[in-house]
């Protein structure tokens, strides 16, 4: 049979590879004539933060090599989709970085929207942004104050969870769900800001930077904490940009490539904000971009919010946009259109769209091909921390193991997005 | 016997995408393509939401991601990502790899197709350009079963090692094929 044929066939290249490599490629003995040690970094070491495994080869306490393991987490999501109509794809990209699930949402909603060619009103547009922001500082909060954790220093992560429970607050008015968000709809939001949402969001808007401020007085120039980061894991732009990296880890680096400036998405032009960028890539420029980057976002969600405009929260796209409850009970059409988004038997025209948002990490691409069913007919995921994990391997060597989870913790590796 | 009001038509698509940016990116993009890698080297050009679409042969994917990395002019340095995709009805083209190239100097795209037979899936490797290829290989090979020579550690990835089908391609049904609780004529479960 064919398959077996060729799986043969690539048994035969990968023993070939493993050869040339010495047996190199799985350290799993101790080899105690050159005294290493090898050491095992998960999967379920607390300081990983997330699923993953990584086999390092220890001299004393510098590390060799490191061989990753990943795919513990893996859910086949690429595979589901293919089962799925549109809106029932939302939820799975909620478990791909769930630390900034709404922007994992929105970015699904555009490669749809896009693909379908439906034009968002200017509100809607201004909300998604909004909770795009707020859920990148959530994202940056989280990944900053674990990498204090990580170095010692418990307090800031404190502080600023605290105000990572506000924004998931600010959530919930929005939404109705917390963590894994599922926040708006293809064509638009599923319902307006109520009072209290703005209402929250003014008063975590008023309270937050006082907050932040604090936070950075504890990191900044803390000679403690910069010991622990200066120099650690230092990568050059031109390594990172081989590497595949995106987001505030290749503008640590130096290069200021941001997709939001790039190819605007969802009015992103409106607004003034700059991208911060690093100059070494090592863990204190990724501490600081990550930082400076909360700021921006700040700004952007105060211009929005100021700016908002009036106007529906969601596009005339009777045909995938859900009809409000009232009128299914009321209007015959309005029951129609209900029941054939509900069951899926919609169809999609024929096509294939990349659609990339600027995530927590970097751009977070949706290859979608849409052979005109109802479910996409192959839908690829472009996860960021898949795609910059590799180098984590090459960025360890040398270091120790303090310095090891100093970086990993930088870098901000969420498993779900791994893994996907 | 040529319909005017046609012509008037193309003329004025003509027109329109002269004014358009994006389109004028990719014409450029295409002339280059065609000056460095030749005219017969591509088919089935198209720009599917304004990203330049080629198909191109297995054979030609490495030089041609190599020489679009080395071209000074358009400077496409940056790999954004690849997967396989699996046609079963396309005869002695049922697999296929998609490849996203940007240039971020001048911010454009291009997406580069190639397709080959499901009995000889070699296709060769890109790690040697790009780091990043690495994974997205070892991806592509757990799903699809892509195989890429000169791939330094090409292993399941994401997948168990022990695994002995790849679980993307299109034979393999999402749910289990003998449950019949399911099966629902009208909504296709």
């Amino acid at each position: 049979m064919a398959v077996n044929d060729a799986l043969a066939g690539t048994h035969k290249i990968v023993e070939e590879a493993q050869e040339q490599q010495g047996g190199q490629l799985v350290p799993t003995l101790n080899d105690f004539s050159q005294e290493l040690t090898t050491l095992n970094l998960g999967p379920t070491h607390p300081a990983t933060h997330g699923i993953f495994q990584n086999i390092l080869q220890m001299d004393g306490e510098r590390i060799i090599s490191g061989v990753p393991t990943i795919g513990y987490i893996h859910r086949a999501f690429e595979k589901i989709a293919e089962r799925r109509p549109f809106y029932q794809i939302t939820p799975l990209t909620d478990r791909m970085n769930y630390c900034s699930s709404p922007i994992n949402n929105m970015g699904w909603h555009l490669t749809v929207e896009k693909l379908l060619g439906i034009t968002v009103p200017k509100r809607a547009q201004y909300m998604r942004v909004i909770m795009m922001e707020l859920a990148r500082i959530a994202d940056h909060l989280i990944c900053n104050s674990i990498l204090g954790v990580d170095t010692g220093a418990f307090t800031g992560f404190l502080y600023v969870f605290q105000e990572r429970e506000k924004i998931y607050e600010i959530y919930e008015e929005v939404c109705g769900s917390r963590l894994t968000t599922n926040m708006g709809r293809v064509g638009g939001m599923e319902r307006d800001f109520s009072p209290v949402a703005i209402e929250k969001l003014r008063t975590w808007l008023k309270e937050f930077p006082a907050v932040m401020k604090e936070f950075e007085t504890m990191f900044n120039r803390n000679r403690i904490f910069m010991d622990r980061v200066v120099n650690v894991g230092p990568i050059t732009a031109e390594k990172a940009l081989n590497y595949g990296f995106t987001g505030p880890n290749l503008r640590a680096a130096g290069v200021d490539y941001d997709v939001r400036v790039m190819n605007p998405y969802s009015s992103y032009e409106d607004f003034e904000f700059d991208i911060p960028v690093g100059t070494n890539g090592d863990t204190y420029d990724r501490f600081l971009v990550r930082n400076e980057e909360i700021w921006q976002s700040l700004r952007i969600i105060n211009q929005a919010l100021d700016r908002l405009p009036d106007g529906p929260f969601h596009a005339d796209a009777p045909h995938y946009y859900l009809p409000a409850k009232e009128a299914v009970y009321k209007n015959m059409e309005a029951l129609i259109y209900h029941f054939k988004i509900i069951m899926g038997e919609i169809d999609a025209p024929v096509g294939e769209v990349y659609q990339s948002v600027e995530g927590g990490n970097g751009e977070l691409g949706f290859y979608l091909v849409s052979d005109g069913g109802r479910t996409p007919y192959r839908l690829h995921f472009r996860r960021p921390c898949f795609i910059y994990y590799q180098a984590y391997s090459e960025m360890v060597v040398g270091t120790s193991l303090s310095d090891a989870i100093v970086i990993l913790s930088s870098m901000n590796v969420i498993a779900g997005e791994l893994d996907a | 016997m040529a319909d005017p009001t046609k012509e008037e038509s193309t003329a004025a698509q003509e027109t329109a995408a002269a004014q358009d940016p994006t389109a004028q990116q990719n014409a450029q993009v295409l002339t280059l393509l065609h000056s460095l890698f030749g005219e017969a080297t591509f088919t089935d050009v198209h720009e599917p939401y304004g990203l330049l679409t080629v198909t191109t042969k297995r054979e030609h994917i490495h030089n041609i991601v190599a020489g679009l990395q080395q071209d000074e002019t358009l400077k496409f340095h940056f790999l954004t990502t690849m997967c396989g995709i699996n046609y079963p009805e396309n005869l002695n083209q049922e697999l296929g790899m998609i490849y996203h190239l940007h240039s971020l100097v001048h911010n454009i795209r291009l997406r580069i197709k190639i397709f080959f037979p499901v009995a000889d899936p070699v296709v060769p490797t890109l790690s040697d350009i790009y780091a990043t290829a690495n994974w997205m290989e070892r991806e592509a090979y757990d799903f699809y079963g892509v195989i890429f020579t000169g791939h330094p550690n090409l292993r399941r990835i994401l997948n168990v090692e022990d695994m002995d089908y790849f679980p993307m391609r299109r034979q393999y049904p999402l749910e289990d094929g003998t449950r019949e609780d399911k099966t629902d004529l009208f909504f296709g479960r």
